[in-house]
């Protein structure tokens, strides 16, 4: 695979939740403007922050005024299931330059790590699988700014709800399922769910967090019996 | 001014998160149980995000509602086919479909 291809495959394999992505840049673009941060800043947290739901909670919790350091400690815990997919791909951009571990790391969020992370098992030592994940990486960050654009722009209008944004759970299921191969998988795939359904009200998403912690406890305990 | 250093904070504790163990990777030898955890990471991690908005509706389980079956659907023919945009497609489908119905 070289560079080119291996950047398109993660251009691709992302394309299908910028579905989903675009109208929630535009709705974030628009709660910002209405909690009262002004156009530039609403833009730059974008591209500072590039975190989909922690974006949202800010513009709520600055519109509310809450203090700095919780706030801060908020958006911490909404992102703090980025450490697993941090350990997740460290293995795949070991002896990286460092410029391109600061790179990826930046653009590493639920989206860029579930279209890329197949790709990346499936050849962990082509030279270039880290093209793949920065194809996936920059093809959100482009949709992510663009479509805050929009919505900054727009101001008040929030756009028809067409349902678009189910995109995404759909197209984590069409990554999921194929990657279910036996029953320690699928045992991952059932405890993650469930938690994540049982702890779904608990605040800054650490139900989430747990859940995927679970999720990874109930594999690895079930695949050592089976070995 | 507080914006920005808010927003500032807000992006390096985010970063952070992300390149923890991308920049540990290396400088320690991680546990055998550690190890073992890794492979299931996609599979737990995006099932948490994928489950809940398939059953929740406002904060609570709903087994009526044109999401859990067009999610169900979704699952039937990623398992059948693999195919992301049959998936994807197919789920949308559904999900249009049961909008009308239910």
């Amino acid at each position: 695979m070289s560079r080119r291809q291996a950047f398109a495959l993660g251009v691709r394999a992302l394309l299908p939740m910028l579905l989903g992505v675009a109208p929630f840049g535009v709705i974030y673009g628009v709660v910002a403007l209405q909690s009262g941060i002004p156009p530039l800043a609403a833009m730059a947290m974008s591209s500072v922050v590039f975190a989909g739901s922690a974006q949202f909670l800010l513009a709520q919790l600055v519109g509310a005024g809450a203090p700095l350091l919780l706030t801060a400690g908020a958006v911490g815990l909404v992102n703090l299931r980025h450490a697993l997919y941090s350990a997740s791909v460290a293995p795949v951009l070991a002896r990286l330059p460092q410029r391109w571990n600061l790179l990826l790391a930046y653009l590493l969020t639920d989206e860029a790590y579930a279209a890329a992370i197949p790709h990346l098992l499936a050849e962990p030592r082509s030279p270039f699988a880290h093209w793949i994940l920065f194809g996936s990486g920059f093809a959100l960050w482009a949709g992510w700014q663009l479509s805050t654009l929009i919505g900054v722009a727009l101001g008040a209008q929030l756009p028809a709800d067409l349902g678009l944004d189910f995109a995404l759970p759909l197209t984590f299921i069409a990554i999921v399922v194929p990657m279910i191969v036996d029953r320690a998988g699928l045992a991952a795939a059932l405890g993650a769910g469930v938690v994540a359904v049982l702890l779904a009200g608990l605040p800054y998403k650490t139900g989430l967090f747990i859940a995927a912690l679970v999720g990874l406890v109930v594999g690895a305990v079930l695949s050592r019996r089976a070995a | 001014m507080t914006l920005w250093g808010l927003m500032i904070l807000c992006g390096l504790v985010t970063f952070f998160i992300r390149y923890s163990f991308i920049a540990a990777e290396g400088r320690f030898q991680p546990a055998d149980w550690f190890r073992r955890l890794l492979p299931f990471v996609p599979i737990a991690a995006l099932t948490a995000l994928a489950v809940p908005e398939l059953l929740l509706v406002g904060g609570s389980v709903q087994i009526v509602n044109p999401r859990l079956w067009a999610g169900m659907t979704a699952i039937l023919v990623a398992a059948l086919w693999r195919n992301t945009l049959l998936t994807i497609g197919c789920g949308f489908a559904a999900f249009w479909l049961l909008q009308r119905l239910i």
